[in-house]
């Protein structure tokens, strides 16, 4: 696969958008160009977009499923707002991504797709090829289907398995025209169908093939290159945050050594992670699928209370059905991590969509006055991260901790600096085995003075008997007190050892130091918030960032923060919920901005709305 | 308990070492206390530290239980603690885990959970008390409740047709099943030695009486003039008679599916069944357990299945032993080694 004689041109960035149909392979087709593009060094972030519906019926617009990946020479932010280059597989996935493209995006189409039947079922009367309804865009026609299937001809292999092995015809096309290296390509093929070497043979000479016709057709008479980013020195992989916050779980009890115990109910967009920890049994960690949601958190609290790393991961609508269940970890004051993989809702909503609006129910979900931490990691990588920071808090201060990671970034991917294990916090904990009465009683619910912490004697410690339970327990002693004062200290001191938990100051990027508007997000919304901001300073307006990850305590320097600014803006991917806490406690007016839509924001449409308000206030 | 992971105490411990400080508040008169009394009196003869064993508890008056007893002990949220109690067992094998449950938190509310722990059949003694009513809410009909049951929800008479708590737990693969008697000490420890005996789940449940919101219900089978007619001693080996006269045998009638009672005078070439708790095919003990009805005109007590299947609990510490064969170093590097492994590249 020696390099044509095409021309060569530099590029500083491309987006580049694969659709097809859901059976089509277009995740495994974007995976694997990223994985290639990371392995050149540039710098990355991705975006899938699929139906929840496994296999929708072929050729239909619900069936589309599409994986965006944006790649440049420097450091980036998102996945980008509008593809460059979009590869459509079939009529559906043209209708469903054309509106998205700039003028002068190249389409490569999958002609083999465009029959009257499969341009019938989207509703075209005429073939958009044909009508001239394309023109604003450079429209490469490709026979992908049948040419892989001619490629594979001598192979022996079946006609089925020749025709689904064309998103590697288009994986090879791509990477020829951006000039990617495909060792990795070709090594993962022999893995994935280690089990069916005819099946290598087939995809890795789809592969080729694509990659041949790049080199050889007329229709494409320039190749491309993007160089490697400028990135920090290191080992880097490519990670979604799904997989990061399984490690950072992995990672957790690693530096507590404890055993983690994960209790789950499969959903979406949240299961991925409990067949991730599943593999990792040798680090002590126990998965449990639990019959339900309820039970998922029941039992991970069962083993929190008997000295493990409680876990569980979920969805909103799981996190409804376990509210019960942490209020009762709020009582018992036990360590407790809650994954909230935020996607769409209310109800089913849209489960493979994002956004952003669990964040009043995890502050606020739960009968009585039940406060807790509760943490938002702000990319892919920064999941890693988030999670083990969720069982610092978890273990340090013995509370349930909700952890609020949404669909962009759980399924989203970026390159990853690798941190090193010594580089981690020790999370070790002492479990209480003697005493600490006067009269060398066990007193359950004495707490130390610096984190209000209650001590955590787990079965099986002689001498240290006691029950806890959701009755109200008397200050110290822990024994049922309905004592009206009690009751009230308990209520109050409960909030306090919230309020306590040591958060690190939130930080503030005002390049210039003379913006007067503040921006501040939370959670996912860091890339695109990022990427406007960069482009509205790189236009010479100033504006300040400042993004949360702790929701609950806020950093204490957050009120000082926000009202150092004349203008603070917050946009989010729900009606405001962050708004409403930002106004209620810091008395702040600040300007919400929304959008439910079940899609990112892109950095356009945040870059046109804060140029209005910092150009006019 | 039966289980070789469970440590045993090498000091004598007594009844008093399982009472609580804590000030016993159940209504005067009811079936909890002597249950209380039966546990208390038992939990000696086991052997294990008073701080290895645990229970576990939902809502309802009986899930006040842990309260009560010198032991670890938490008390949960309604119908949960199976669940709960799972996480625990599975995760702590050295520890003795009870879970004290009632009708309603067991079969309605818990209904799930229950279920599920008997079909994964996790290393747990699960002990319903079946009064027959919603008591700490103070009086509505409950899943146990008779059909046509006059509560203060129903003043018309309750239009839900019972579970018989017994053939659901059979229908969810429990590998232990049992019945007793809040009023009968001896045979209430009997059966709490045999369900402690018991590798995986044990499910028993104890007839309690509510004396102040459903009192008697159980009366017909606790009265020295009637009980005996109708209350069934299942006795491993014995054939199962019954009656004052053991006037009465349990057949199987040839062609039949179930078991019935015939009167012994008149078997018409059909013979006792010798009880065997021990029987693979869970059929037997269903059959047993269809005799009794909200009627108690015909009750089985004592042990209907007694068979063994590997432990939720033992399978997953398999899994987690077997694992250790991967280790590779220490828990830091074997996690830099996870965190490497991917197509990585470096940037210098």
């Amino acid at each position: 696969m020696a390099a044509g004689a095409k021309r060569v041109e530099q590029l500083d960035r491309v987006v580049i958008r694969f659709a097809g149909d859901s059976g089509d392979g277009m995740q495994l087709t974007g995976d694997r160009f990223t994985s290639e593009t990371a392995q050149l060094g540039n710098d990355i972030s991705t975006l899938p977009n699929f139906p929840a519906e496994i296999r929708a019926p072929a050729g239909t617009l619900p069936g589309v499923s599409s994986f965006q990946v944006h790649f440049a020479d420097y450091d980036i932010l998102t996945p980008g707002d509008a593809p460059n280059v979009l590869v459509a597989m079939n009529p559906a996935a043209l209708k469903a991504n054309v509106s998205d493209l700039p003028s002068g995006a190249d389409i490569i189409v999958n002609t083999d797709e465009f029959t009257k039947r499969n341009l019938a079922k989207v509703g075209y009367a005429v073939s958009p090829l044909e009508d001239g309804s394309l023109h604003d865009f450079a429209v490469h026609p490709v026979a992908l289907t049948s040419m892989t299937v001619g490629a594979l001809s001598e192979l022996g292999v079946s006609k089925k398995d020749a025709e689904r092995a064309k998103n590697m015809f288009a994986l090879g096309l791509l990477s020829w025209m951006y000039s990617r290296p495909f060792e990795s390509t070709l090594r993962f093929l022999e893995r994935k169908f280690a089990k069916r070497p005819d099946l290598v043979a087939a995809n890795k000479a789809a592969f080729q093939a694509g990659w041949n016709f790049g080199e050889t057709t007329e229709d494409f008479s320039i190749r491309y290159e993007v160089k490697p980013a400028k990135m920090r020195p290191g080992t880097y992989r490519n990670i979604t945050g799904n997989q990061a916050l399984a490690l950072g779980l992995v990672a957790a009890g690693v530096r507590s050594k404890l055993p983690v115990f994960l209790g789950a109910y499969p959903i979406t967009p949240a299961s991925d992670i409990l067949h991730e920890l599943s593999k990792h049994k040798k680090f002590g960690i126990t998965t449990m699928q639990a019959e339900d949601e309820i039970a998922a958190i029941g039992a991970a609290l069962g083993a929190s209370y008997g000295g493990a790393l409680g876990v569980t991961t979920t969805s909103g609508p799981g996190v409804a059905l376990k509210g019960e269940t942490i209020s009762l970890a709020i009582a018992l004051e036990l360590p407790l991590v809650i994954v909230d993989v935020q996607r769409a809702g209310p109800s089913t909503g849209m489960p493979t969509k994002t956004e952003q609006a669990d964040l009043n129910m995890a502050l606020y979900g739960r009968h009585g006055e039940a406060p807790l931490a509760v943490i938002a990691p702000k990319s892919p990588s920064d999941c890693f991260h988030a999670a083990i920071e969720a069982a610092r808090i978890a273990l340090t201060y013995r509370t349930p901790v909700i952890l609020l990671s949404d669909n962009y970034v759980a399924n989203g991917s970026e390159p990853w600096l690798l941190p090193s294990s010594d580089e981690l916090p020790d999370l070790t904990v002492a479990f209480t085995t003697e005493p600490n009465g006067d009269d060398g009683r066990f007193l359950p619910y004495l707490r130390d003075p610096s984190t209000l912490a209650r001590p955590w004697a787990i079965p099986g410690t002689p001498g240290l008997e006691h029950r806890i339970g959701g009755l109200e327990k008397a200050d110290k002693t822990g024994d049922i007190s309905y004592d009206p004062a009690n009751h009230e200290f308990m209520v109050r001191t409960r909030a306090a050892r919230i309020e306590a938990i040591e958060v690190p100051d939130i930080e503030v990027e005002d390049d210039d130091e003379n913006a007067s508007v503040l921006v501040l997000g939370w959670g996912s919304t860091y890339g695109p918030i990022g990427a406007a901001c960069r482009a509205l300073r790189q236009r010479g307006l100033p504006i300040a960032q400042a993004h949360l990850r702790h929701m609950s305590p806020l950093p204490a320097n957050l009120g000082e923060v926000l009202k150092a600014y004349d203008k603070v803006v917050i946009p989010e991917m729900n009606l405001g919920q962050l708004a409403h806490v930002i106004r209620a406690r810091y008395l702040v007016d600040a300007v919400p901005f929304n959008q439910v839509s079940g899609l990112p924001f892109t950095a356009a449409t945040l870059e046109s709305m804060l140029e209005d308000v910092v150009k006019n206030g | 308990m039966a289980s070789p992971t469970i440590p045993l105490t090498p000091v004598k411990l007594t009844a008093k070492d399982f009472k609580s400080d804590q000030e016993v508040r159940w209504c005067p008169g009811c079936g909890d206390y002597s249950i209380l009394a039966a546990m208390q009196r038992f939990m000696p003869e086991l052997g294990i530290p008073r701080e290895k064993t645990v229970f576990i508890s939902g809502i309802g008056c009986s899930s006040r239980f842990p309260y009560y007893m010198n032991t670890y002990g938490m008390h949960s949220i309604h119908g949960r603690a199976p669940a709960i109690a799972t996480g625990l067992s599975s995760s702590r094998p050295d520890l003795s885990v009870w879970v004290v449950t009632g009708d309603g938190d067991a079969l309605s509310i818990g209904g799930n959970h229950l279920i599920h722990a008997l079909r994964r059949n996790v290393n747990l003694k699960i002990l319903l008390f079946n009064n027959r009513i919603y008591g700490l809410t103070k009086g509505q009909y409950s899943p146990t409740s008779e059909l046509g049951k006059i509560t203060k929800s129903t003043p018309a008479g309750s239009a839900d047709s019972p579970f018989n708590p017994l053939s659901l737990a059979l229908g969810a693969e429990a590998t232990f099943v049992a019945r007793t008697i809040d009023s009968d000490a001896k045979h209430l420890q009997s059966v709490l030695r045999a369900a402690a005996e018991h590798e995986g789940s044990a499910f028993v449940e104890i007839y309690q009486n509510c004396n102040i919101f459903n009192d008697g219900a159980f009366e017909l089978i606790k009265d020295a003039s009637t009980r005996d007619d109708h209350l069934i001693r299942l006795e491993q080996g014995r054939p199962i008679t019954f009656g004052s006269e053991q006037q009465f045998s349990v057949v199987h009638p040839a062609g039949a599916f179930g078991l019935s009672v015939r009167d012994s005078a008149a078997l018409d070439g059909e013979s006792p069944v010798t009880h065997d708790a021990t029987v693979d095919d869970p059929a037997y003990a269903f059959a047993l357990s269809r005799l009794s009805g909200s009627d108690l005109n015909t009750t089985p007590i004592g042990v209907f299945r007694d068979v063994k299947r590997p432990t939720y609990d033992q399978l997953v510490q398999k899994q987690l032993e077997d694992a250790k064969a991967q280790v590779t170093g220490t828990p830091d590097e074997m996690l830099d080694d996870l965190l490497n492994a991917a197509d990585t590249w470096t940037i210098v």
